[in-house]
């Protein structure tokens, strides 16, 4: 089974910094870090791997330190990696990431499987995984908190949603972004680690995936980023309440009858 | 569908919200989607429909008149019951190709976040997660999307100057829903469903619903969540019991999570969910920064703990000192006085 990982680079949230000129976020100086939910996209191709053999290839996009997310998902046992990096995929929005994205994996010779993290922590946004299913014209599966059972033509997977989940079936070859119930990302081993550091990572450029100019790169994006600011401060003033329990659950409860907050109450509150 | 000038631009018009159907139902959110679409619409100067996908749910879709709709789309079909995302997807950007619309509104859900996307790629058309405000440009009638970016560190302001339809979806209880008005009606446009929108096989084998009430996070608007002050899965128990006492739902912390105290679906955080509620009550949380950027939008945060210094304790609206187990109790009873 060949199964492509998608993984992004992101910066550690603490450090996040806007450019005020192009509105995105700095990405040269800010620590980075592999998104966390690409592990379990990474740990479950690892595993489907070890089952039907084949190879798991790491793909991302982004500037030329992207490299050490790919070397990370080398040394998890990721038996290459490949990077989409030049200027004229700068300032991409989902829809033209996925694009990029697409016609890698097309380039690489497709996949049975293409497995995405539900979302970065950056963009927060969970597009791209559907979104590179709806460039290759695959079917999808989104929130995936199992796979139940999975065969060389079929996987059947447990999908979340706000009231429980589903179980369904789905035919190969496909896109599924997981969350992080359903797996236990393995470290990496000492060895893994080794072998990381000597591998080489292609870059590829639009050219080399056939990707057309025109659909990438900030101005192909729909979108545009028009302003970026921190968000209106929390109000900070924090009323303390100390003492018995009972003394703090009566004056709780006052005080969330005198924001309107108690049940009986939320008409109230809300019009 | 990118759009060449203004002329190309005035081609599309209206505001379409995607209703959002599970389990059968359609589901609260398409309300509060039709109360924003409502105000949209207006400043548009042009119409609400809503687009209803699914199967058995004509009746719901009626509902929607109520709330707003002027028009609205009934794509109706027993393959439809549960979530086919490539159906869907091909219905919906059939609908769009066949009439335009110049705004589209979809919930932030797990349907939502996994439909959208695939229709704004198929259409051509930008897509902006998690709006939190929508305005008009008056200069330009452009749609203006706030949103939170980094878990809530950084707030974006969209737009989509170029492609149309414009899209957005948008979580639970963000907007507000509009009074429903009994008796107003429109008409009702049946879908063509056809044999090809399901030529990508998936099969959906069974669905479930969460054993437990008090996970459906995003409905909720009171979380009672718990972290590693709770001790283990005996004091998720007694959060559950306030939970019940004030009708939400029940949260956790990664480490309780990770500790198996509790459910992944109950997690909020940067690894979980990122929840907007009107009332958070964190007990024993310590508010690490993963935690803060799902929740820091809650409307009224209220923290339990004996350590006063936690970061929750700090960013609380109100911060309660004391021991979880004996203040938790002592609520639930002084919500019971209360009722």
């Amino acid at each position: 089974m060949n199964i492509i990982v998608c993984i992004k680079q992101v910066p550690l949230a603490s450090e996040a910094k806007i450019d005020p000129e192009t509105k995105r976020i700095i990405r040269e100086t800010a620590s980075a870090i592999l998104n966390p939910f690409d592990l379990y996209a990474l740990e479950e191709g690892l595993l489907l791997k070890e089952k039907f053999g084949g190879e798991v290839i790491a793909l991302s996009m982004g500037p030329e330190k992207a490299k050490a997310s790919l070397r990370e998902a080398l040394s998890m046992g990721a038996d290459r990696a490949v990077l989409l990096s030049d200027k004229s995929f700068g300032g991409s929005d989902t829809w033209a990431t996925s694009y990029a994205l697409s016609k890698a994996i097309q380039q690489l010779g497709g996949a049975d499987l293409v497995i995405c993290g539900k979302q970065a922590v950056d963009g927060d946004t969970a597009q791209v995984g559907p979104g590179i299913a709806a460039h290759l014209g695959w079917p999808q599966a989104a929130y995936v908190t199992k796979v139940e059972s999975a065969g060389r033509d079929k996987i059947r997977l447990r999908r979340m949603n706000e009231e429980g989940w589903d179980i369904c079936e789905v035919s190969v070859p496909f896109v599924m972004t997981v969350v992080k119930d359903i797996n236990q990302p393995r470290v990496p081993t000492l060895k893994g680690s080794l072998r990381a550091l000597d591998m080489e990572i292609p870059v590829l450029k639009p050219g080399d995936i056939g990707a057309e100019l025109d659909k990438i790169g900030l101005f192909a994006s729909p979108t545009r980023v028009v302003k970026a600011v921190p968000p209106e401060p929390r109000n900070t003033r924090t009323q303390v309440i100390m003492g018995s329990a009972e003394d703090c659950a009566r004056e709780l409860v006052a005080g969330l009858k005198a924001r309107g907050l108690l049940a009986g109450e939320e008409n109230h509150a809300r019009n | 569908m990118r759009v060449i000038d203004q002329g190309d631009r005035d081609t599309f018009s209206n505001v379409w919200v995607v209703a959002e159907a599970l389990s059968g139902r359609v589901q609260p959110v398409t309300h509060e989607l039709l109360g924003a679409a409502r105000a949209l619409a207006d400043a548009r100067k042009s119409k609400v429909w809503a687009v209803v996908i699914g199967h058995g749910l004509s009746e719901d879709a009626r509902s929607l008149f109520a709330c707003g709709a002027d028009t609205v789309i009934l794509a109706d079909d027993d393959r439809l019951s549960g979530f086919r995302d490539e159906a869907e997807a091909a219905i919906l950007s059939r609908l769009i190709r066949a009439y335009r619309p110049e705004i589209i509104l979809g919930a932030a859900t797990a349907r939502g976040r996994a439909l959208i996307p695939r229709v704004a790629v198929l259409t051509v058309s930008g897509l902006t997660a998690d709006c939190t405000g929508l305005a008009i440009d008056p200069e330009n009638g452009d749609l203006l999307q706030t949103r939170p970016a980094f878990g809530g560190n950084i707030m974006a302001t969209i737009r989509c100057p170029d492609h149309r339809p414009q899209m957005s979806t948008i979580r639970p209880h963000v907007m507000k829903a509009p009074l429903p008005q009994p008796g107003r009606g429109g008409e009702v446009i049946r879908a063509e469903v056809l044999d090809s929108d399901f030529i990508n096989a998936k099969e959906i084998i069974q669905a479930v619903h969460g054993a437990e009430e008090e996970v459906n996070l995003s409905e909720a608007r009171v979380i009672v969540a718990g972290g590693r002050g709770v001790g283990g899965p005996k004091g998720f128990e007694l959060l559950r019991g306030l939970a019940h006492a004030l009708g939400g739902a029940v949260g956790a912390s990664r480490s309780a999570v990770d500790a198996g105290w509790i459910s992944y679906a109950h997690q909020v955080g940067q690894t979980g969910q990122t929840v907007q509620t009107d009332v958070y009550i964190a007990c024993g949380i310590s508010g690490q920064i993963q935690h803060l950027v799902g929740m820091q939008s809650c409307e009224t945060i209220i923290a339990i703990d004996t350590n006063p210094d936690t970061p929750m304790m700090q960013i609380a609206d109100i911060a309660i000192v004391g021991d979880l187990f004996k203040v938790v109790p002592a609520i639930i009873r002084e919500l019971e006085k209360n009722t």
